[in-house]
């Protein structure tokens, strides 16, 4: 993405426009020639799955907003109306609200991608921490995109999230009414977060820029860990790693369109929140959507109102230091035989909370609930520090061709060029 | 590692058993709306309409359903004509008019079911304090849900009639209370309601509604009818979205095969 590219337009009118602004350069240096380590598995696939949702969120969002009103009287009538009367607004409704839950979906693959194979480690530092803004932002925009159809769901979410800065000291009543533009979540909350939903997407349309280019720069990971030494270690970003992000795009899309066509609320929305708001009627369980549970779980785990708060923010904020708690050398899993039995232990505590979040918090549920939340927070603060010191590494191969081109043979070649990924 | 996550799933499953037993889940029934193919069965919800208007509609409100909707493609397949009968029967406030005074006037077809009761206040008055709830939306807005790990089996499955499940189970689920429970003569005992205690009293009886097609006037036969009726009120372009899903589902299909054979063949000469 930096200086002058290779691209020689021959079209005149191009070439105008080249010698003036080089975006034809910048765009063939950035999707064509960009050179992509060979060894990338479909786990790499998912940046650009993301890219996608994130237009389809856009776009049906912006159509959604034509005919959305934004009022505690009219907003629920109005979700009906688009449901109902829009050509195709349902269609539209469950692509944005199934679309953000897979859209969640995929960036969660996406980290615990970064996360196994060391996606974070030293150059892509600050790669990650762009990745981590854009993950807070996308949890703030569902947030108050759920809130919009003023059901009773919405209502008692959007109560219940801004009540925890309520516990903030000293502040905590002051910064609460701030938020709500009142005395409680009324018209001023829900104008506000239609407002802020519809800007920060393009916030994180931004951040996205930047994470590229932080990408581009510093050049992808692989599932070995190891650099690019060669030419020979990589292929042109298209058609090699366009051809494959366009099928995993398509089985994703094919997940999406099954969630949207057959079981729109499954995931999408909850029973509850075809009931218009009710401020005088709590329902028995206020319950967040799925991509949000392991983070109220842990909330819920810690009895202190003040405490539970520090720990949910913290468990998000402990994300931005990841790159230096991880004090190993080796980025990829594969060679790290103890982190790599820890990683999965992380990922069975992540779906655990993500039920217990569904529960009540009463009884087993919340002692289990401390046990996983002292896991989760364990594994970034002392587990990681401490493997890089104890974990013996397994030996590092010399080059990415050289696992993947094991022989100059030709039907080794051709072997490793068909399975290029191996079982670590 | 791989014990702790055994131990782990085991101390899950204790936790769940440890918490007392909820509400009775409302058991699962046959509908023609279910599954990739679904549709609704016009006879079966013109009769659902039926028993709304002759019993429910007494007392509940549908405020985002308008008589233009009973002709239109995916619902009951009424003919205009008939929607435009069905509407003429209704008695719409409107105005004001020219002199500044609301009057009535019989319904049109771009009118909306008018509500039973003219504000909240006044339903509430009318039920002992009790308010009953609106039925546009009441199929999507009442749910059966299994749990997990049983809900990921649902949505391989496509099971998405918790709403209707539920209405069914409440609508034929009353019954006499435990012995030593006595109710005030304002409250039901039902089965399937959450606290078991209902301020609506057994809505349907036998032979209450008169059908013309032969099928048969029992309480059960009326709850099913009605609740497919309400499935399509509040989901009424379910046809077209299934119909349209599978389309989709084909053309996508085909698109990742040959995306898939392409990306093989480009990957092929790597070498």
């Amino acid at each position: 993405m930096a200086g002058h590219g290779t691209f020689q337009p021959k079209n005149p009118i191009l070439k105008w426009l080249e010698r003036r602004l080089p975006v034809l350069s910048l765009m063939h240096d950035s999707f064509v020639v960009y050179p992509v380590p060979r060894n990338l598995n479909y786990w790499w696939t998912f940046g650009g799955i993301l890219s996608f949702m994130l237009a389809v969120q856009i776009v049906t969002g912006v159509v959604l907003a034509m005919h959305y009103t934004p009022t505690s009287s009219g907003a629920f009538d109005s979700v009906e109306h688009i449901m109902r009367d829009v050509n195709y607004g349902w269609l539209l409704r469950y692509i944005h609200a199934n679309g953000a839950s897979l859209f969640f979906l995929a960036a969660y693959i996406h980290i615990f991608r970064g996360l196994y194979y060391g996606s974070y480690k030293e150059p892509r530092e600050v790669l990650w921490i762009l990745g981590v803004i854009i993950f807070v932002l996308m949890m703030a925009t569902a947030f108050m995109g759920y809130v919009l159809p003023w059901g009773q769901m919405s209502f008692w979410a959007a109560t219940v999230i801004t009540n925890l800065f309520s516990a903030i000291p000293g502040f905590g009543r002051a910064i609460t009414q701030w938020l709500w533009g009142g005395y409680a979540v009324d018209q001023p909350t829900l104008q506000r977060f239609f407002s802020l939903h519809y800007l920060l997407p393009f916030m994180i349309a931004g951040v996205v820029v930047l994470h590229l280019w932080a990408l581009h720069h510093v050049g992808q990971g692989n599932p070995l860990g190891i650099d690019v030494k060669s030419d020979r270690d990589t292929v042109p970003f298209t058609p090699y790693a366009t051809a494959k992000d366009n099928f995993a795009l398509i089985c994703f899309v094919i997940l999406l369109a099954w969630f949207v066509f057959y079981i729109p609320n499954f995931l999408g929305i909850p029973p509850d929140n075809y009931i218009p708001a009710n401020p005088l009627q709590t329902p028995p369980h206020i319950v967040p959507e799925w991509y949000f549970l392991p983070f109220y779980a842990i909330l819920r785990a810690i009895p202190n109102k003040l405490l539970g708060v520090v720990a949910l923010f913290g468990s998000i904020l402990v994300l931005f230091f990841l790159p230096w708690l991880d004090t190993s050398k080796v980025r990829s899993a594969r060679f790290r035989p103890l982190y790599r039995q820890f990683f999965w232990v992380f990922v069975a505590v992540c779906i655990g909370l993500d039920y217990l979040g569904s529960k009540p918090a009463e009884g087993g549920y919340v002692i289990v609930a401390r046990v996983l939340t002292a896991y989760y927070f364990l594994y970034f603060l002392v587990i990681l520090p401490a493997l890089g010191y104890l974990e013996t590494p397994r030996p590092l191969p010399a080059s990415i061709s050289e696992p993947v081109l094991p022989e100059k043979s030709a039907a080794a070649v051709a072997m490793g060029a068909r399975a290029p990924e191996r079982k670590g | 590692m791989r014990k702790t996550a055994l131990i782990l799933a085991c101390a899950l499953a204790t936790a769940s058993s440890a918490v007392a037993e909820e509400q009775a889940l409302a058991p699962r029934q046959s509908w023609s709306f279910a599954g990739p193919f679904g549709t609704f069965d016009r006879a079966q919800i013109q009769r659902g309409f039926h028993v709304y208007r002759d019993v429910c509609s007494a007392c509940h409100a549908m405020k985002h359903v308008a008589f233009r909707n009973l002709a239109q493609p995916g619902g009951p397949g009424f003919s205009e004509a008939q929607a435009k009968q069905v509407a003429s029967e209704y008695r719409i406030n409107d105005g004001p008019n020219d002199k500044g005074e609301m009057f009535d006037r019989p319904g049109r077809l771009s009118d909306f079911f008018p509500s039973p009761d003219p504000n909240e206040q006044a339903a509430r008055a009318r039920f002992n304090g009790a308010l009953p709830p609106d039925f546009s939306e009441i199929a999507k807005a009442r749910g059966a849900e299994a749990g997990f790990p049983w809900v990921v089996f649902d949505a391989v499955r496509q099971y998405q009639e918790g709403g209707p499940d539920y209405i069914y189970a409440y609508l034929t689920g009353y019954g006499d209370p435990p012995a030593g429970v006595t109710l005030p003569p304002t409250q039901f005992w039902n089965n399937y309601f959450p606290g078991h205690r209902t301020a609506m009293r057994p809505p349907l009886q036998n032979g209450q509604v008169e059908y013309t097609d032969g099928t048969p006037t029992t309480t059960e036969q009326y709850s099913r009818d009605v609740t497919a009726f309400l499935m399509w009120v509040a989901e009424p372009h379910l046809e077209a979205r299934k119909r349209i899903g599978f389309q989709v589902m084909i053309f996508l299909i085909v698109f990742g095969g040959l995306a898939y054979l392409s990306k093989k063949k480009v990957w092929a000469d790597l070498h």
